[in-house]
């Protein structure tokens, strides 16, 4: 039975491709993929280690800033490096990027975390938008393409779509097994309660900055997926409103699961597509935020939390979920 | 039962929203996508770029030989990212046949590259001035109807070192790719008459605190002849209350939208600093070119209270790029086979009037127009206008360079060009 689940969501990702257009496999469905990695790392330090952090954006780019950097040099910045190279580059500072903003955020908590982070995100924004050496300031990167792999050119709609199924469902089961093991075991315990934690012998603000490196990792992938989807990255791309957008689609989602990441990411893509077809240009957005605000307020923890109320109290099966991640009432305590 | 039914209004929405991407055009119809910048810092400009795109579909009553035109509109935020996004969702979800826009640069830039992709779909420039976006590996079916920053200021550039004697100044601007263009049509003719440019400060889009660059402003002319200031909107105004504050009284030239009408309608410290700015642009408020005052009373009786008082560059530059498809629409009876073949064949040789002037397109492309060199004058009201200094015909893309020459100018940036003291 718990595998019917699953297994129609895989079914329903390959036949995805065949039955909609370019539009709904590439601006829609790789979107929500890519864009839901990042909000994954998000959801995976909020649910599993009871931090919320804003700056998984500016984590996201720093990942897609070094894609750029190192493969689509552009007016004498940059240097062109073979692609592999320039991936586990990115990658890797990406990873850089988390623990370092893990560094700063460790003694944090709650409200202060979601500050300190946030400040950390404007200032890698004014700084990409200042800076011309590394980041070419307002324009940016352009033509920043996949790579061709043995004549298949990831750039293309179909294999793009497929890489980003396989990347992110990697990182969808990489979170499902971290939170398994002693060291995410670990984390949630810290989560619910560190000073036990601490008394037990564990070096609580290790564990959190090793998450915050953790998540940077994931949160880089979903960055490279998104350069790739747009092909240029510039200041924009981490300002303000994308920054805000991964905690919105996250709190759609329901930020207590892993899924919920993609879940919210695949309806607030759907609906900031989607809202101008409904209402006057000019009113869109009043749409978009009620929309969110009724999934807000009646479910406070997400579309995830309404699909598993409505779940749990039609086939009764409430006990043996009890077992599960915890509610959201407590997350950021 | 209450989440349940809510369950199942969401997934009739979401249903709904599935349904309506099932809308294929009728084989008669000519959808025209408009993109603008519907939320963000440009949202006022976006919304009377749109009304533009209206106005020109109004004009031809709907339909060109028969065919009904339908309109549909996407928003961005001045991010290309978003401008992309939504441009993706124009051609490939709701399949039109003709896009007009982007508003800014930035987004015109990235616009342009998509087109590529595309060769099915025309797209044509909404507000967008950019250098880069004509220039650099232009796409075949890219039309751009309105003129570039870099072509707005051309003429400014020898009208300061012949007429008025200056051969030293500083420039002031925002730091990004507009004003880069601004800059470079200035510097273009202006060092090649001779003069130079002492020093380049440049400060983020939306400064509110210019003391740092005011503080090494000369106060008044002397080895430095005046300033270029590039700024708009709201940092013009902030930097000019600061500067007159400061009892600053150096000759100001300024990039088109110093002299913009939000900005000449300030109060305070900025406005005595106004009067006797020179700038130049496609607009002259005091010269009574017939079609720009057809285009206003268009605009006035379709619009009334609804629109603004008078149509902005945006409105006008919008109008352009749509009555052009229209036009070439109208010259082809619609026809669209082959991948749009004769259409942009009839846009590429067509040459009208617009709002503007006449103009017609290069072989990129993009536009050749006229523009006026413009000195902001008090009007007997109070109010301030731009009075025409001259008009200067037809401004190529190559701002009357060989292209060879302007190709080995380089592309516009922080350095480029520079001409030193």
């Amino acid at each position: 039975m718990r595998w019917i689940l699953p297994l129609a969501v895989i079914a329903l990702l390959l036949v995805y491709p065949f039955v909609v257009n370019s539009f709904w496999l590439v601006q829609i469905g790789g979107r929500t993929l890519g864009f839901g990695t990042i909000v994954l790392s998000l959801v995976f330090l909020t649910a599993y280690t009871g931090m919320l952090s804003l700056a998984q954006m500016s984590v996201a780019g720093v990942a897609g800033y070094a894609t750029a950097y190192f493969t689509a040099p552009t007016s004498g910045v940059g240097l062109l490096l073979h692609w592999p190279l320039a991936l586990v580059l990115a990658l890797g500072l990406a990873t850089m990027a988390g623990l370092l903003i893990g560094l700063v955020a460790v003694r944090t908590r709650g409200i202060y975390t979601l500050m300190i982070t946030l400040a950390l995100a404007m200032a890698f924004y004014f700084l990409t938008l200042q800076n011309y050496d590394l980041f070419n300031g307002y324009t940016g990167f352009n033509n920043v393409e996949p790579p061709v792999i043995l004549g298949l050119d990831l750039g293309a709609n179909l294999p793009f779509y497929y890489m980003s199924v396989v990347l992110a469902a990697s990182c969808y089961f990489g979170v499902r097994h971290v939170v398994r093991t002693p060291f995410g075991l670990a984390l949630q315990g810290l989560r619910d309660e560190p000073d036990r934690l601490r008394a037990l012998g564990y070096n609580v603000p290790l564990l959190r900055v090793l998450a915050f490196g953790l998540a940077g990792f994931i949160a880089g992938i979903g960055g490279i997926l998104n350069i790739w989807l747009n092909a240029s990255i510039s200041p924009g791309s981490v300002a303000l409103n994308p920054v805000i957008d991964v905690l919105m689609a996250g709190v759609l989602g329901g930020i207590g699961h892993p899924i919920g990441a993609y879940i919210g990411a695949f309806v607030f893509t759907v609906v900031d597509n989607f809202a101008i077809d409904f209402i006057a240009r000019e009113r869109f957005n009043t749409l978009i935020g009620l929309i969110f605000l009724a999934i807000v307020l009646f479910s406070p923890d997400g579309l995830t939390g309404l699909v598993h109320r409505a779940w749990t109290r039609g086939t009764g099966w409430a006990r043996r979920q009890r077992g599960r991640a915890r509610e959201t009432d407590d997350i950021g305590k | 039962m209450n989440t349940q039914r809510f369950m199942l209004g969401t997934a009739a929405t979401l249903a709904a929203l599935m349904g309506s991407t099932a809308l294929a055009q009728d084989g008669e119809t000519i959808t025209i996508g408009g993109l603008a910048t519907l939320e963000g810092p440009f949202a006022a400009p976006g919304e009377d770029g749109l009304r533009g795109v209206e106005l020109a579909i109004h004009e031809f009553g709907g339909e060109i030989a028969g065919h009904p035109i339908e309109f549909i509109t996407a928003s961005s935020d001045g991010n290309p990212d978003v401008a992309l996004e939504s441009a993706r969702r124009l051609v490939e979800q709701d399949g039109v046949d003709i896009m007009v826009g982007p508003l800014s640069g930035s987004e015109g830039i990235r616009i342009a590259q998509y087109a590529k992709e595309q060769p099915g779909t025309t797209f044509l420039n909404g507000g967008s001035a950019a250098i880069e976006t004509t220039l650099v590996d232009p796409a075949e079916n890219f039309f751009r109807f309105n003129t570039e920053g870099a072509q707005w200021t051309a003429p400014l550039g020898g009208y300061v070192v012949n007429e008025r004697g200056w051969d030293n100044i500083v420039i002031v601007s925002e730091d990004y790719s507009f004003p880069y263009a601004q800059i470079f049509g200035f510097m273009a003719t202006y060092c090649e008459a001779g003069g130079t440019v002492a020093d380049k400060y440049f400060t983020p889009v939306g400064n509110n605190d210019y003391s740092s660059v005011i503080a090494q402003l000369p106060l008044e002319a002397g080895e430095i002849d005046g300033m270029y200031v590039v700024l708009g909107g709201s940092d013009a105004v902030n930097f000019l209350s600061q500067y007159a504050q400061m009892g600053g009284q150096l000759p100001i030239v300024g990039g088109t939208n110093v002299t913009d009408q939000t900005v000449l309608t300030t109060q305070g410290p900025a406005r005595e600093l106004l009067p006797g700015i020179l700038s130049s642009g496609p607009v002259s408020d005091n010269d009574d070119l017939e079609a720009w005052e057809e285009f206003k009373q268009l605009y006035r009786d379709y619009y009334g209270d609804e629109g603004l008082p008078s149509p902005s560059l945006f409105a006008s530059n919008y109008y352009t790029n749509t009555k052009a498809a229209l036009l070439a629409l109208q010259e082809v009876e619609g026809d669209l086979s082959d991948n749009h073949a004769a259409f942009n064949e009839a846009l590429a040789n067509l040459e009208f009037t617009s709002p503007t002037g006449t103009v017609s397109l290069n072989e990129n492309r993009q536009a050749t127009a006229a523009f006026y060199i413009n000195e902001v004058v008090e009007q007997d009201d109070g109010s301030l206008a731009l009075e025409p200094m001259e008009r200067i015909e037809s401004v190529d893309q190559y701002l009357g360079l060989e292209r060879e020459t302007y190709m080995e100018l380089g592309l516009p940036s922080r350095e480029n060009p520079s001409c030193p003291s």
